[in-house]
């Protein structure tokens, strides 16, 4: 079935992901200039703009796409604002999507930025004894590495993944970021460097898991015939937005869960959560797993990238560990993982990353990624989870 | 003297057990832990009907972890702080996971997957009025470590 759901990419941008200490809304602005201008779209142009929300900078971080466009400089354009935890800046691009396919406008811009605590991301403050994610800290001490380590361990358990595989993802992802201008961490690491670091969460390791950055993220996105009006004939194209939420019974614990859903009453069937989500992109933009070229994976630890290589079906269950000891996942093998350098070389900007995958895989199809160019990719996908039900796969091809 | 002792936050189980206290759908048979009580999450169920349930107080360790840093608030760490172990326990009456914290003294080393675990209550933290109690799970004594 040919996919009449396209959406062109117009422009890519970002700020530098870091520990700059300056308001999210200016690593916003920043980004989104440079997908204008990488577009070649004038910001006077855009007619919807979709900003992806952050929950720790105040009410100007809950109404971000109006926030972004007054700092743009208000243009009149349609605006929305949009929280989907680590999946809002695909939530963002989806809603600009939709936009674009039901004729409503023709050019949007998407932007996500986000200025983040040190440490551990902790709830938002108050007590708040009907909200999970402040139980979870209170009463049980669960951070998100824990969650994190909950999985590390059951495939050590499982499949015989070794602390020298989980190092070993950080080692690829290390020299993946190397060159990535925009990365946090641009630094090689050997195995026993990780492996010397301290344990964070058994087995999870400090260089195993992902920090929390300031960063900022933005696209412009057209239909395509904007994309032709505009000069562009071949541009990279979005093929498939995922958002979906997980069916009941959802037998995976998560964050920020207590426990899972039960399944006394209805057994689980079917594909988990987290693998219905790339599943759920494949099937919309009309392609399988065998035709992706790369993939950015959210390896919010180490260990986590082996489950997402399952779950977006590059390998069956319990062959993760095989193909990362192939090499296949490294840049110059079969199906390069994170050829940005992935989380672990830019920590996380929770409204800015999804976004921020995006943009590497419109980088990757047009042989843009310096340092880091997968050969010939034509086709990529994006994937995430983050808290109560959110996660989000993005198709891009060109 | 000994101090009060009070639930860290009422709802979760019934320390005199002790037990973890969920619902169960009368419609549908769902087990809710935390509790349900307004409306049945079964996506075929439209039962707005539960009775209490105390859960399974043995199960076995679905995977396990422990928390080196400490955390930070709302949790309120020994002083000074002791790191702890924690694990999400499969019931498999109830057909779910739920986590807990383990025991005090009680390290990953001491833990396998699929070992058989047992719910007790212990002091979470503690102020000049009173204890405050939380469900932590201890390893069964002779039990088979999940080989």
């Amino acid at each position: 079935m040919a996919n009449n759901k396209k959406i062109a990419v117009l422009g890519a941008g970002m700020h530098p992901w870091g520990k700059w200490g300056r308001n999210f809304v200016e690593y916003g602005v920043a980004a989104a200039r440079d997908a204008l201008s990488d577009a070649g779209v004038e910001w006077s142009e855009i007619q919807f703009v979709a900003g992806a929300d952050t929950i720790r900078n105040g009410y100007p971080g809950f109404i971000a796409g109006a926030t972004f466009a007054q700092a743009l400089g208000w243009n009149g354009a349609q605006v929305s604002s949009n929280y989907a935890a680590c999946a809002s800046g695909a939530a963002a691009l989806a809603t600009a999507r939709a936009q674009i396919l039901a004729g409503l406008c023709e050019v949007a811009l998407v932007v996500g930025a986000d200025t983040t605590p040190k440490g551990f991301f902790a709830p938002v403050g108050g007590e708040r004894k009907d909200d999970p994610d402040w139980l979870r800290f209170h009463l049980l001490g669960a951070t998100n590495p824990t969650y994190f380590a909950l999985y590390a361990r059951r495939r050590m358990a499982l499949y015989g993944a070794t602390d020298e595989d989980f190092a070993q993802v950080k080692v690829k992802n290390a020299r993946h970021g190397l060159n990535n201008p925009n990365a946090r961490y641009r630094k090689e690491v050997t195995i026993d460097e990780v492996l010397a670091s301290p344990v964070v969460a058994d087995p999870l390791r400090l260089l195993e898991i992902c920090a929390t950055s300031d960063g900022g993220a933005a696209l412009v996105v057209s239909s395509m015939e904007f994309a032709k009006k505009h000069g562009i004939a071949n541009p990279v194209t979005v093929d498939a937005v995922a958002t979906v939420t997980p069916t009941f019974p959802n037998t995976i614990i998560e964050m920020p869960n207590f426990s899972t859903d039960s399944s006394v009453a209805v057994p689980q069937e079917g594909r988990t959560f987290r693998a219905s989500i790339a599943h759920a992109a494949y099937e919309q933009a009309g392609i399988g797993p065998e035709d992706v070229s790369l993939a950015e994976v959210y390896d919010l630890s180490s260990a986590l990238e082996l489950d997402w290589y399952e779950d977006i079906g590059l390998c069956a269950e319990g062959e993760a560990e095989e193909l990362l000891r192939s090499g296949a996942t490294a840049i110059g093998g079969r199906v390069p993982v994170n050829p940005s350098g992935g989380l672990s070389s830019f920590g996380e900007a929770i409204p800015a990353q999804a976004i921020a995958q995006v943009c590497e895989a419109t980088w990757q199809l047009r042989g843009q990624a310096v340092g880091r160019q997968v050969d010939g990719a034509t086709v990529a996908v994006t994937a995430n989870q983050g808290l109560f039900g959110h996660g989000s796969s993005v198709v891009l091809s060109k | 003297m000994a101090k009060e002792q009070r639930q860290a936050v009422e709802g979760f189980f019934d320390p005199s057990i002790p037990a973890l206290t969920g619902t169960t759908c009368v419609s549908c048979g769902t087990i809710f832990f935390p509790a349900e009580t307004t409306s049945c999450r079964n996506p075929r169920c439209f039962s707005t009907e539960f009775t209490p349930t105390n859960l399974s107080t043995r199960g076995t360790i679905w995977s396990y972890t422990d928390a080196q840093y400490q955390p930070p608030p709302p949790y309120v760490p020994a002083d000074p702080y002791t790191p702890f172990a924690l694990a999400a326990v499969e019931l498999e009456a109830e057909g779910l996971v739920v986590m807990g914290q383990l025991a005090n003294g009680i390290g990953v080393d001491d833990l396998k997957v699929g070992m058989e675990v047992e719910l007790i209550s212990e002091v979470l933290y503690s102020d000049d009025e009173a204890d405050y109690l939380v469900w932590k799970w201890h390893p069964v004594s002779g039990a088979s470590n999940g080989e």
